[in-house]
């Protein structure tokens, strides 16, 4: 197919940043919610060449950053209980706990491994009967479906020893516990195209209107990016408040069908913690009743209350979009990627571990 | 962990009677499984975005196209109205 590559076409990109140039007037923050559009304006440089007048915000929308402290522990806890293979991304591993991380735990001869799906722990919990297979299972909207899936694999199959540790996270809320924030001052948001692709654009336009901000659905190439920003710039500019789709070749308006019934047989929203912010409302998904024997907090009997969390990362001011990265005292020094303080400087969508690997970084000519 | 990938369907197995169904898809050569049960319709040939072991969504090329188009005609009339005011600001 055409179409992949274009969309890190450099001369197009600076096509659409001209235009960004000749369109904007005044000054505007912009959050982009979504972790791996930071990793993308990071990384490719675009937000050097952004003209001045516009401040990108990078919000919390990294499920790694956010994974309330108490879950790590939790996770790493059953990981060092002799029948359990606990199981995960590979990006939730250096996420600080308490007092170590789950790579630690590893090394200490904790069986903890990296899978690339969800689908991959149903599977080695088959292969390990005599095992307790738990996949930590974390993740925006877009990668609940793939852990509702797991569930319905394993009890189809009559399998018993898998069970997850579920930490999700929901866009919408998040977007009006920032815009609620007193001292936030955003004026217009990127969503993320990927959770749009399975729930659609319906839970965009309440919040477009109510509190008048001009939100775009926005994919994650150079391109998708700079575009976005371009159609958010020229809703301000007009006055304009309305939900747009830049990433129309993957997103339709209602989402993907399957993905969320799939959702709804397995999970329900519930309040979630969110790390360095705190309890958001309806910010969450729980395991349904009907699945409880997959449910890890129930079959582990885990404490689900999230103690008061003591440390010097900043990552709360971070995804708010009060501080940049490098206005963290601990940034590049006391923390970094190899000893990471806190999440954002671990996972690949944190806006910390951006800054530390491609700070500096430009559109190539 | 959030990426989600756009590759081909090269090939589609059914199991379990067809309950569910398992593609091989090619990510510019490099071939992983990813479970097709969020996307019925979607067949070998179709590009389709994958996100941990599960396609999502199918690339809609005709969509990509207008995108495209639109972008190139950007600045094209601008250009030509304000080029004195946009030149001087671009390095
Ligand atoms: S630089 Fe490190 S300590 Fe500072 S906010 Fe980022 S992750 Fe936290």
């Amino acid at each position: 197919m055409k179409y992949l590559k274009e969309y890190r076409d450099p001369v197009l990109a600076r096509k659409i940043l001209d235009e960004i140039r000749r369109t904007v007037t005044r000054p505007w923050s912009i959050m982009e919610v979504c972790g791996g559009q930071t990793h993308s304006l990071v990384k490719n440089g675009i937000i050097d060449v952004l003209p001045s007048e516009i401040t990108m915000i990078h919000g919390p929308g990294c499920p790694v950053c956010v994974t309330p402290i108490h879950l790590i522990d939790a996770a790493i806890d059953l990981a060092m209980r002799p029948n359990v293979i606990l199981c995960s991304f590979g990006d939730m591993l250096r996420v600080p706990g308490s007092n170590q991380n789950l790579l630690e735990a590893k090394a200490q001869g904790a069986d903890v491994r990296i899978l690339y799906s969800p689908l991959e722990a149903v599977a080695i919990a088959k292969d390990n009967p005599t095992k307790e297979v738990v996949f930590f299972a974390v993740g925006f909207e877009t990668t609940a479906p793939a852990n509702a899936l797991s569930l319905v694999h394993a009890k189809r199959e009559g399998i018993t020893n898998y069970s997850i540790l579920a930490s999700h996270v929901l866009v919408p809320p998040a977007i009006k516990a920032v815009i609620n924030d007193p001292l936030s001052k955003i004026d217009g948001f990127l969503a993320a195209g990927h959770v749009c692709t399975i729930m659609g654009n319906g839970q965009y336009y309440p919040l477009a209107s109510e509190y008048k901000v001009p939100i775009v659905v926005t994919g994650f190439e150079p391109i998708d990016v700079i575009q976005g920003i371009l159609m958010v710039v020229k809703q301000l500019e007009l006055g304009t408040h309305e939900v747009e789709n830049q990433y129309s070749r993957i997103v339709r308006e209602e989402g993907n069908k399957e993905a969320k019934a799939i959702i709804e047989q397995v999970f329900e929203v519930s309040d979630q913690v969110w790390r360095g912010i705190g309890e958001i409302p309806s910010s969450g998904y729980q395991i349904q009743d009907k699945f409880k024997a997959y449910d890890a907090v129930k079959k582990f009997g885990i404490s689900v209350d999230a103690p008061e969390e003591k440390t010097e990362c900043i990552s709360g001011e971070i995804m708010k979009g009060l501080k940049k990265p490098s206005q963290c005292p601990h940034f590049g020094k006391k923390c970094t990627p190899e000893n990471p303080l806190g999440a954002p400087m671990v996972s690949s969508e944190g806006a910390c571990a951006a800054y530390y690997h491609f700070s500096g970084t430009s559109i190539p000519n | 962990m959030c990426l989600a990938v756009p590759g081909q369907i090269k090939s589609i197995e059914e199991l379990h009677g067809g309950l569910l169904r398992k593609a091989q898809v090619s990510f510019g050569g490099i071939m992983k499984s990813a479970s097709l049960e969020m996307l019925p319709t979607a067949d070998i040939g179709d590009y389709v975005l994958v996100h941990v072991g599960v396609a999502i969504s199918k690339v809609d090329e005709e969509e990509a196209k207008k995108t495209f188009e639109y972008l190139r005609e950007i600045g094209e009339v601008g250009e030509l109205e304000d080029i004195d005011e946009y030149l001087p600001k671009t390095e």
